[in-house]
């Protein structure tokens, strides 16, 4: 059974919701990304999404696309940000990691070969923002023959007949978009999410997380109420842009905390 | 050749094209094709179109036999589709009047656009004063600066310009921009796309609006010379103006098709903005499976050129099959090439050309002299060059 599933199963014993932090490997720097995993995890972290850096990150809002610049600036691409999932896999062989990015790197590095090495690094889920399930046939054949759980998005606009199409092409949870606009937008509306997802969740049986726009506890506790999962991301890398080199780890391990505490309240 | 019959209905030119877009912007998108397949054979949408391409552009465009320039290079006859003619200065209005007029009949109140050039902010710029709607235009803060008088012009139309500061901050920049603003506020903003690339319907729409340009030369070259031309050569950047000339002759296979892309300072320097002529590899970007310029982590590079309007990493999926099937061949001409082609129509014709369009006319000056002097070059002069000034006047040395 894949990591994802058993982590939603054991937290749907606990009553608990997942947390999702999402940080960009090699932000701010490569040999940082290892040790803020684990502080990650260590703050109550159940799944992590990583982002991999691209030049030209379209969805996102300004903050991932700093994040994704600086890690640029040291180089980091795919084959670098796989490396960093073994290197954490060698502590840490329960925590699900879904890499998050666009497609034209995985495109250059060849889906099967992607695929091959997600499953000998212990990489779970991949995101390819900008692959909808039409154009994505062929290349996730690749990703389930190595059991790599595709993980699509769901957005506001999303149509009945489109939330059918992406529901049965997806695997290991639905990351539902939670309003209109790019990554680190404020513009939460809570009543919408929660009719969308109780809609979503009538088509699937799949796990729903809800990001885009989670930007502190109270938002994080309030999304927990009515879905499966919290995805934080620009808040994350705000974290990091206000930390130091020495103090990174341990103040994403604090957040993560806050987050974790708020959403373990609600029950 | 068989049946010539691209895109499919999902978009796709053999293995280009597609709809490569986040979720987010997907029902926007789809909502868009709808939409223009429900009007581009109506008949009012049709008649409305033909009628501001003939008032208020001043279609058509006419054909200019370049007498002195083709007696000096002493080949083959050079003759010069006027695009630079439009009202406002270059093919882009085609495009941004067919797509201002489908806005209309959706309902929005707001467009917007991405630009290198400036061109296709000014046309975009223009139509929103025309039909009285709110317009903003991205532009890479590069951009901002060596188009100058163009920035000056999308202002006085009423548009707001956004500098965009990320990346290279040129054309690809303005785009994802562009992209970032329309998933936002797609409830009531058109993206009028400049060029026949982008998340299908684009490529196709961009094409079909742009295709004026070759179904009135069909007409006017055996009007004028009693035959069609033996080729016909357009500058290609994304290759709005390129697709547009191109589509109507594509069954005419007597005809050649020659694509230029900007060639920089060299391909064999790796700055230029030439994916097909250099073998970029295949990516996505933009809404779309193309050749793309990329490094080998799939990371798209920056590139470059004279002119802002060439400077794009990758191409439109048509002008990306058309090349592997054969039917056009694509070529770079590099900025000193294009710089000496604009000197040579600017003394020998009176015509100031735009840089972008240089680049087709250096090609034509190249092999005109090689071909015999029964033959016909048709190039797409699509713009003109008075917001060149600057970047010219610099290259030169000479402070304005």
């Amino acid at each position: 059974m894949s990591r994802i599933r058993v982590v939603f199963d054991q937290l749907r014993q606990q009553g608990r919701k997942a947390l999702v932090p999402f940080i960009t490997a090699g932000d701010p720097n490569p040999q940082a990304t290892v040790p803020m995993m684990k502080a990650l995890v260590e703050g109550g972290a159940d799944i992590i999404e990583l982002g991999v850096p691209f030049s030209d990150p379209m969805a996102d809002g300004p903050t991932i696309q700093r994040a994704s610049e600086r890690a640029l600036k040291h180089g980091v691409g795919l084959r670098n940000v796989l490396d960093m999932v073994a290197e954490f896999r060698k502590t840490n062989t329960t925590t699900p990691v879904v890499l998050m990015g666009y497609g034209n790197p995985v495109e250059a590095m060849g889906w099967e070969a992607f695929a091959r090495r997600c499953a000998e690094v212990g990489v779970d889920g991949a995101l390819t923002v900008d692959f909808p399930p039409e154009e994505s046939g062929e290349a996730f054949q690749h990703l389930a023959r190595h059991a790599i759980d595709p993980i699509f998005l769901l957005a506001p606009t999303s149509a009945p007949e489109r939330i059918d199409a992406v529901v049965a092409a997806a695997r290991g949870f639905i990351y539902y978009v939670s309003l209109r606009g790019v990554t680190g937008a404020a513009n939460l509306d809570l009543a919408e999410v929660a009719s969308k997802v109780a809609a979503i969740h009538g088509k699937t049986t799949l796990p729903i997380g809800v990001g885009f726009g989670v930007r502190d506890a109270e938002t994080a506790k309030a999304v927990a109420a009515i879905a499966d999962a919290v995805v934080v991301g620009s808040r994350m890398v705000q974290e990091i842009e206000k930390s130091t080199e020495q103090n990174v780890a341990a103040n994403l391990a604090k957040l993560t905390r806050e987050l974790r505490v708020a959403m373990d309240s609600i029950n | 050749m068989g049946k010539y019959d691209f895109p499919d209905a999902r978009g796709h030119f053999g293995p280009f094209g597609g709809i490569y877009m986040a979720e987010t912007l997907i029902p926007a998108v789809d909502e868009l094709r709808r939409q223009y397949e429900h009007f581009r054979d109506d008949p009012d949408f049709k008649a409305e179109f033909a009628y501001e391409l003939a008032h208020y552009v001043g279609r058509p465009s006419p054909i200019y036999y370049a007498k002195r320039l083709s007696e000096h290079l002493g080949g083959a006859h050079i003759y010069l589709k006027r695009e630079d003619l439009n009202h406002t200065g270059a093919h882009k209005i085609n495009n941004a009047i067919g797509q201002a007029l489908l806005a209309k009949r959706m309902g929005k109140k707001r467009v917007i656009a991405e630009t290198g050039a400036g061109m296709h902010g000014v046309a975009t710029a223009t139509v929103a004063a025309r039909f009285g709607m709110e317009c903003v235009v991205y532009m890479g803060a590069e951009d901002v600066q060596r188009q100058a008088p163009n920035v000056f012009r999308m202002k006085l139309l009423g548009a707001t310009v956004v500098p965009v500061e990320s990346g290279s901050r040129t054309l690809k920049d303005a785009c994802n921009e562009a992209i970032r603003d329309w998933v936002t506020n797609c409830d009531n903003t058109f993206y009028i796309f400049g060029t026949a690339a982008g998340p299908h319907p684009y490529p196709m729409m961009v094409r079909d609006f742009q295709c004026v340009i070759g179904n009135e030369a069909k007409q006017q070259m055996p009007e004028l010379t009693g035959r069609q031309p033996d080729v016909v050569i357009a500058c290609v950047g994304g290759g709005s103006n390129a697709i547009g000339m191109f589509y109507p002759y594509i069954e005419e296979t007597s005809v050649q098709l020659i694509g230029v892309e900007a060639g920089g300072h060299g391909i064999a320097t790796g700055q230029h903005a030439a994916p097909l002529t250099a073998n970029a590899k295949i990516g996505v970007l933009h809404g779309n499976k193309v050749y793309l310029m990329q490094d080998k982590d799939g990371q798209i590079i920056e590139t470059h050129s004279i002119s802002a309007g060439l400077d794009y990493p990758g191409v439109g999926p048509e002008h990306c099959l058309l090349k592997d099937i054969q039917r056009a061949q694509y070529v770079a001409i590099d900025d000193d090439e294009a710089i000496a082609a604009f000197d040579a129509l600017c003394r020998f014709e009176g015509i100031i050309p735009a840089l972008e369009s240089s680049h087709a006319l250096a090609h034509a000056l190249k092999i005109a002299p090689g071909m015999g002097r029964d033959k016909a070059i048709l190039v797409n002069l699509s713009g003109r060059g008075d917001k060149d000034m600057n970047t010219v006047a610099r290259i030169k040395g000479i402070t304005l």
